[in-house]
């Protein structure tokens, strides 16, 4: 007989379903409720670093772009510090930039995207350096539990090459699907970013 | 208020994530599922910097009465329903309570209807009521909100399958990989064993801890009856890694 000890089960995950834009971004379901909104844009004007925009689709197994999909994205700044007390080389809270924003897929298009600051790399597990990335979080009608990722930029080739996560991956060609690229034409900084639920290009998601 | 003051422990990893008493991916109950679903098995990830960390709220960022559903959205009356609080504690797994946790809900108003571009849905629209709110827990966890009972409505999964009353809620805790998002079942609800979405979840106590319960002590005599949820988001390790999780 194995004895139980007393700590609490987390929280069962529900799907954030096809009105999640209500409860998270209100304007999206057109109305407006709230004076302070979350939005998608991460870093002001006037936060040091290089301006990017991430733009992106979210696909299925049929290959149909999902048209309510929400993600949320989490980074550090452009010196590779989180605004969170336990980073231990945490930056300053009150500088307008908190490291999070919150997109929408257009109800047409599906298209979402994300302005921010190319993150700067962070410290790894064993004094490994990770490569500059962005964490991401997905939820949607049909997905029963958020589905974490991770977004890589295709310029930093070498960084790339030695990042501890990336290198989990087994499947070299895999690792591709977590690798952002810079768009043709734009004439900014705008990287695509393309999710697949399912199919042969699934992305790699993580249990972390 | 300003939360995550480094007050309690130095960082450590967060508990892996018991998938058993979490819905998979595929469900066949939930038909949306089936091409929404990643079918390779998760990576599994060690915790490094970039998942133990996640975005602060302050009280700056919410306005006086985001908390409170009946007067949040209302214009010339008032909502129209049966009046309710819902309470509990933000815990985490170790039975502590997280201060400063950021909780929205969103939910349909008394008839079953969203107030959505997207939900057409016959019953009307309550111009006084606009079915979102947020909060932030207080220092021992403690979160509230005043609403309106949400009706049940019908839905496109097989030909007659109705959602029991619920509200959605997503929550903050201290870091990215305790994030959360689920939803609030009350008490007593015929609809709640026969819905596809609570049969996503594998297990029956999981499911269980899903339903608010009616709680007479918090009822607001002559005004609201009140429901008691308490949100229990993954544990965290002591210092005993924080070397290695460091890289120093
Ligand atoms: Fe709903």
């Amino acid at each position: 007989m194995v004895r139980k000890l007393t700590y609490l089960r987390e929280t069962p995950s529900q799907t954030a379903g096809p009105y999640v834009h209500i409860g998270l971004a209100p304007a999206y379901a057109g109305f407006e409720i709230f004076e302070n909104n979350f939005t998608n844009t991460v870093a002001g004007p006037d936060v040091p670093g290089e301006r990017i925009v991430i733009e992106g689709c979210v696909y299925d197994g049929t290959g149909t772009p999902l048209r309510d999909v929400l993600l949320e994205s989490w980074q550090a700044d452009a010196n590779g510090h989180y605004r969170h007390p336990d980073d231990p080389n945490h930056g300053p809270a009150d500088d307008g930039f908190r490291g999070w924003g919150r997109m929408c897929s257009h109800f047409e298009t599906g298209v979402f995207s994300l302005e921010t600051i190319k993150p700067g790399p962070v410290p790894g597990r064993n004094g490994r350096l990770q490569a500059p990335h962005i964490s991401l979080w997905i939820v949607a009608r049909g997905i029963n539990i958020g589905l974490q990722t991770r977004l890589y930029f295709g310029e930093e080739t070498d960084a790339n090459a030695a990042d501890p996560v990336l290198n989990l991956i087994e499947q070299e060609s895999r690792r591709q699907t977590l690798i952002a690229q810079p768009a043709d034409g734009t004439g900014t900084a705008t990287h695509r970013f393309d999710i697949h639920l399912q199919g042969e290009k699934e992305t790699v998601f993580f249990d972390v | 208020m300003q939360r995550n003051t480094p007050a309690g422990p130095r960082p450590g990893e967060y508990f892996q994530r018991d998938r058993t008493l979490q819905p998979p991916a595929y469900t066949q109950v939930y038909k949306t599922s089936a091409t929404r679903s990643p079918q390779k098995p998760l990576l599994s990830l060690e915790q490094t910097v970039s998942e133990i960390t996640g975005p602060v709220f302050g009280d700056h960022d919410l306005g006086p009465l985001d908390h409170d559903l009946i007067r949040n959205h209302a214009g010339d009356g008032e909502p129209i329903g049966p009046r309710i609080v819902v309470h509990g504690h933000v815990l985490d797994e170790n039975g502590r309570g997280v201060p400063g946790a950021l909780v929205e809900i969103w939910q349909a108003n008394a008839g079953g209807r969203y107030r959505h571009r997207n939900d057409i849905y016959l019953a009307p629209i309550d111009p006084n009521f606009g079915g979102c709110g947020r909060c932030l827990s207080d220092e021992t966890g403690y979160y509230f909100f005043r609403t309106i009972m949400p009706g049940p409505y019908p839905w496109r999964n097989y030909v007659n399958s109705w959602r029991p009353a619920h509200i959605h809620l997503s929550i903050f805790g201290r870091s990215f990989c305790q994030r959360l998002i689920t939803q609030l079942y009350f008490e007593g609800d015929p609809l709640i064993p026969e819905c596809p979405i609570v049969q996503t979840i594998p297990d029956a106590s999981a499911v269980e801890r899903l339903i608010a319960t009616l709680d007479m002590n918090a009822s607001i005599p002559f005004d609201s009856r009140a429901y008691r949820f308490d949100i229990v988001l993954r544990g965290r390790r002591s210092t005993l890694f924080e070397n290695r999780l460091d890289g120093n």
